[in-house]
């Protein structure tokens, strides 16, 4: 039973397919409850990073305490943002476990997608009360009727009384927030029991250490208490409680039931992982709660430096980044072709591509990807098993009994119209067809095991292109099944690079080695001596093509005695040269790196 | 340098039309402006007649733009200033740019008089389709009439400017260009690779796709054709883009060529002076406002190290057939070429880029087509 207290309380999430309007309708819950005025009020306030706001995506799960009069009683919403995409599904999981409802977001005219589908499915799992609401009620292509059924018909929610909202124009908010209160139960939980709080986001802040988003689910944290983080068996002694105004709020103390923050001196965001339990040393809760997991790198790539002085920059900004960034890994390797650099794991593509981006805007480092790579596991002829993420440390084919490779479930939503381009697509990236369901009359939703290494390089954008646009897609780890995978090696001027190696199915590796060996040719400047280009198997050329030598390469005209343009243009040419990367003999522009990558 | 000679360069930066590739100060439709930058031109020479008045001038070349468009008295008023300040050798050359379209026989018998002994016209095409996809105004038949006139008033010395390597030229049209241009039998030839200039009109058509550029391997046919053909009828390649019969070598380009000094009067123009270079504001109304407040219209200067000094001797002198002078170098930098770049030198001769023997290096065919691989390698050397 809830206490009166918590009667007045109400913890929500919002969850909605990307685009779907999540933060905009965040922003105006914030907006109607005064907790920002509209003036001082960046758009979408709750994306906080620039890269987040740029995408229309929220990577960070952040929280904000709202207050609303309800038939004249005082109400505290605690709002908790999630991610809304499949690499953080995890951290999805422990935001929901943080509330008793939801609210699902869908788009007036694009109806139920993959993802609405995927974080509907992970609410109900957490036995969330699910609120449809139908936003973007204004736009020409609204039809909230068809919108509505599809959300009886397909999730089986009573959509009738749905609020129908414009997120952006402020249609409906109030609506909204009455549904929070009337259909999302209070949170219970004893306040006097020992100490049982949930976090489900943690980030760093210079001054106070790791801020802990937490959930209280039972007893009373305060300023003084010694904590006990219970997977990680660290303790601290917290400094201070508050809560989300949506900046941070010192409390006294937050209760059973609470939305908040919990900080303790805490150096680093891994003492304090998404999923842990904190209890109280002195009175420790018996059990931790259940779903902890340690995040685990699916996808692994090297990073490195384009100028090698800038190494020491590029492990300081790493290692900051990882502050915040539970699930980041990486360490020290060396390329032959590269140099130093650093092997990065993420949680998915577009972890990893968030990580790049965060590099090269934040820390304003000019940097060098090498393809990604799933980890394999290699069963050796002597019964030895090794896991691979780097193709340069795949052992000798003698050596190789057989390898298996990681297999994801993708569940694809497509209008029907293109359910046979979607088919040609998962055939072509190995996919094994599991089963097709339709949405309604004109969705279908596909389910493929796909390998997750034909997903990692760009499934997401030929799903895009070859759908216009309209298909969605979620997935997530199946296990690993053996496969038949070769390393596919570039040698330049008979040199091989090792940066170039991937590692690809065997049925793939002559398409896959002869479009290489033609991006590269096109990337790569013709210099004083013929370049061979070839793709290799083990010691099988399986392509060939030349870079021919260059023939002209001159300032002709006089210009009229401006001779240290001249000079300065010789200088501009001599920058970028010192921009490749000189593999023997050869020079190699830093797209080539990149270049290899949009292949398939 | 000791010999105490320069040469004059005077900017002319009016046009009838703005070529569709030029990235040089001149502008079109700014008659009016001829009067008060004549007035600007002459005031800027005057203010520099201390500062020179110790060399001799060996060259001066009037460029542009298009000087002949420019009022011919006007010319002729600047020619006067020049001889009254300036200690004139009396076998100096002296060039005005000429561009077919702006000429005719009185106003080349008054250049003449004035005592302009070289006509450097602007021919670049023979074939009137090639010159309008350049923007130019004339067509090859007024080439043939000007040179007539030129000749009939006393001009013994003209050279022709061409350009190969042009959007959607043929190597044939190239052919027929240089066949043509030879049987005016000229004193001289200019060859230039057309270069796109970022900013130009060109370069927006040939990014766009408007336009296409020749690959550069017919593009290097062209020039070897250039050159060969050329050579059969009696021009000398001196340069990488200059060719002359015995004996008329341009004075005022070997200048630059060899390093040596200069002092240019008008917008955008530069000096090279006691070890300085200096630039002028380019654009006209900047360049005569400026001269009036302060006398002159200096945008930027610098002044050049020893090092870069080296390295531009090199750069430049590459340019030549007959290369860097051994002894010439030793006598300006008091070490040979050897002691600062003996190993460049090396792996250049080994990369079969570069020549060498008792006077002088100089580039090799090969290295003539990739001169700036070339120089990079000297220009990393030079740290």
């Amino acid at each position: 039973m809830p206490s009166s207290r918590q009667e007045k309380i109400r913890n929500f999430c919002i969850i909605a397919h990307i685009d779907h309007g999540k933060s905009t309708l965040a922003d105006r819950l914030l907006e109607e409850t005064g907790v920002m005025t509209k003036r001082d009020m960046e758009e979408q306030v709750l994306d906080s990073m620039d890269l987040e706001r740029e995408r229309g995506i929220t990577i960070k799960a952040k929280a904000a305490k709202l207050v609303y009069e309800h038939d004249g009683e005082e109400y505290i919403l605690n709002l908790i943002d999630t991610p809304g995409h499949v690499d953080f599904s995890y951290e999805v999981s422990r935001s929901l476990a943080a509330c008793e409802g939801a609210i699902l977001v869908v788009d007036a005219s694009q109806g139920i997608q993959a993802q609405t589908l995927a974080n509907v499915y992970l609410a109900l799992e957490h036995d969330l009360e699910i609120i449809p609401v139908i936003n973007k009620i204004d736009l020409p292509g609204a039809q909230p009727d068809v919108v509505k059924k599809e959300i009886e018909d397909v999730i089986g929610l009573d959509a009738e009384d749905a609020p129908l909202i414009s997120a952006k124009n402020g249609i409906g908010i109030d609506a909204v927030l009455d549904s929070i209160i009337d259909h999302i139960p209070p949170p219970e939980g004893d306040e006097e029991a020992p100490l049982k709080a949930l976090i489900f986001d943690s980030f760093y802040d210079s001054y106070r250490g790791v801020i802990c988003h937490i959930r209280v689910m039972e007893g009373t944290v305060k300023p003084g208490d010694m904590i006990l983080m219970m997977a990680t068996g660290k303790e601290f002694e917290v400094t201070d409680v508050g809560v989300f105004m949506p900046e941070l709020h010192p409390v006294e103390e937050l209760k059973a039931g609470d939305v908040g923050f919990v900080a303790a001196s805490i150096k680093n965001v891994r003492d304090a992982r998404v999923g842990d339990t904190i209890t109280n040393m002195e009175k420790p809760t018996k059990e931790a709660l259940p779903g902890y997991r340690q995040a685990v790198p699916m996808v692994f790539c090297g990073i490195y430096p384009a100028d090698g002085s800038e190494y020491d920059d590029l492990r300081d900004a790493l290692e900051k980044l990882q502050i915040n960034d539970a699930s980041l890994i990486f360490e020290a390797e060396t390329s032959a072709a590269l140099g130093f650099g650093f092997r990065c794991g993420f949680l998915g593509l577009l972890h990893m591509e968030i990580v790049q981006e965060r590099l090269e805007r934040e820390y304003d480092l000019d940097i060098v990807t090498t393809a990604p790579s799933v980890i394999y596991k290699v069963m050796k002829t002597d019964g030895e098993v090794v896991d691979v993420s780097n193709p340069v440390d795949m052992p000798p084919v003698v050596d190789i009994e057989y390898i298996e490779e990681p297999v994801v479930r993708a569940q694809i939503i497509t209008p029907s119209d293109y359910v046979g381009a979607v088919m040609e697509l998962c055939q072509e990236r190995r996919g094994t067809y599991t089963h097709m369901e339709y949405i309604d009359e004109i969705r279908v939703m596909l389910v493929y095991d796909l390998p997750l290494n034909e997903i990692i390089y760009d499934f997401f954008d030929a799903l895009k292109s070859r759908t216009r646009g309209f298909a969605s897609l979620d997935y997530d780890l199946k296990g690993y099944q053996e496969s038949d995978l070769v390393k596919l090696d570039i040698l330049l001027n008979g040199e091989m690079v090792d940066a170039l190696s991937t590692i690809v199915h065997k049925d793939k590796a002559y398409a896959r080695g002869r479009a290489v060996a033609e991006k590269l040719k096109e990337v790569i400047p013709r210099q004083q001596f013929e370049i061979p280009i070839q793709a290799a198997i083990g010691n099988k050329i399986i392509a060939r093509e030349t870079v021919k030598a260059l023939r002209k390469d001159v300032l002709a005209k006089c210009y009229g005695g401006d001779i240290s343009r001249k000079r300065k243009l010789l200088e501009k040419q001599k920058e970028g040269k010192k921009r490749m990367r000189q593999i023997g003999s050869v020079e190699v522009p830093q797209e080539a790196f990149m270049a290899v990558l949009k292949i398939n | 340098m000791k010999d105490g000679e320069i040469g004059i360069y005077i900017h002319i930066p009016f046009c009838m039309k703005k070529c569709l590739y030029c990235d040089f100060p001149s502008y079109a439709g700014v008659k009016w402006q001829m009067a008060p930058y004549l007035k600007a031109l002459l005031k800027e020479m005057k203010a520099a007649r201390d500062e020179i008045a110790d060399y001799n001038i060996g060259s001066i070349y009037i460029g542009g733009g298009t000087p002949t468009f420019f009022k011919t008295p006007y010319i002729s008023s600047i020619m006067e200033t020049c001889t009254s300040l300036f200690n004139i050798d009396g076998a100096a050359e002296v060039t005005i740019e000429a561009n077919p379209g702006t000429l005719n026989k009185e106003r080349l018998k008054v250049l003449r008089e004035m005592g302009i002994n070289r006509l450097s016209i602007g021919v670049q095409a023979w074939q009137t389709g090639l010159l309008r996809t350049l923007g130019r105004i004339h067509d090859s038949n007024q080439v043939i009439s000007d040179i007539d006139w030129a000749r009939e008033v006393g001009f013994e010395n003209i050279s022709v400017d061409l350009m190969f390597g042009l959007p959607n030229q043929t190597f044939d049209q190239w052919a027929e260009t240089l066949d043509n241009v030879c049987n005016l039998d000229v004193e001289h030839v200019s060859a230039y690779s057309l270069k796109v200039e970022e900013g130009t009109p060109l370069y927006t058509m040939v990014a766009n796709g408007t336009l296409e550029l020749v690959d550069e391997d017919t593009e290097r046919n062209m020039y070897h054709h250039g050159i060969s053909f050329l050579k059969s009828k009696g021009y000398i390649q001196y340069e990488i883009s200059n060719f002359a019969k015995e004996g008329y070598r341009s004075r005022h380009n070997l200048r630059y060529w060899k390093n040596g000094e200069y002092i240019g009067f008008g917008c955008g123009a530069h000096s090279y002076l006691r070890g300085m270079r200096r630039y002028n504001y380019p654009q006209i109304e900047k360049y005569i406002d400026t001269i009036e407040k302060r006398g002159h219209a200096i945008a930027d200067s610098e002044y050049v190290g020893k090092d870069i000094e080296r390295f531009e001797t090199v750069m430049m002198g590459l340019r030549l057939m007959e290369g860097v002078n051994k002894r010439e170098f030793l006598e300006r930098f008091g070490n040979s070429l050897d002691f600062y770049y003996g190993d460049v030198i090396l792996k250049l001769k080994t990369d079969g880029l570069l020549r060498e023997d008792d006077t002088s290096i100089c580039l090799t065919m090969r290295g003539m087509d990739i001169q700036n691989t070339v120089l990079l390698a000297f220009l990393d050397y030079m740290e």
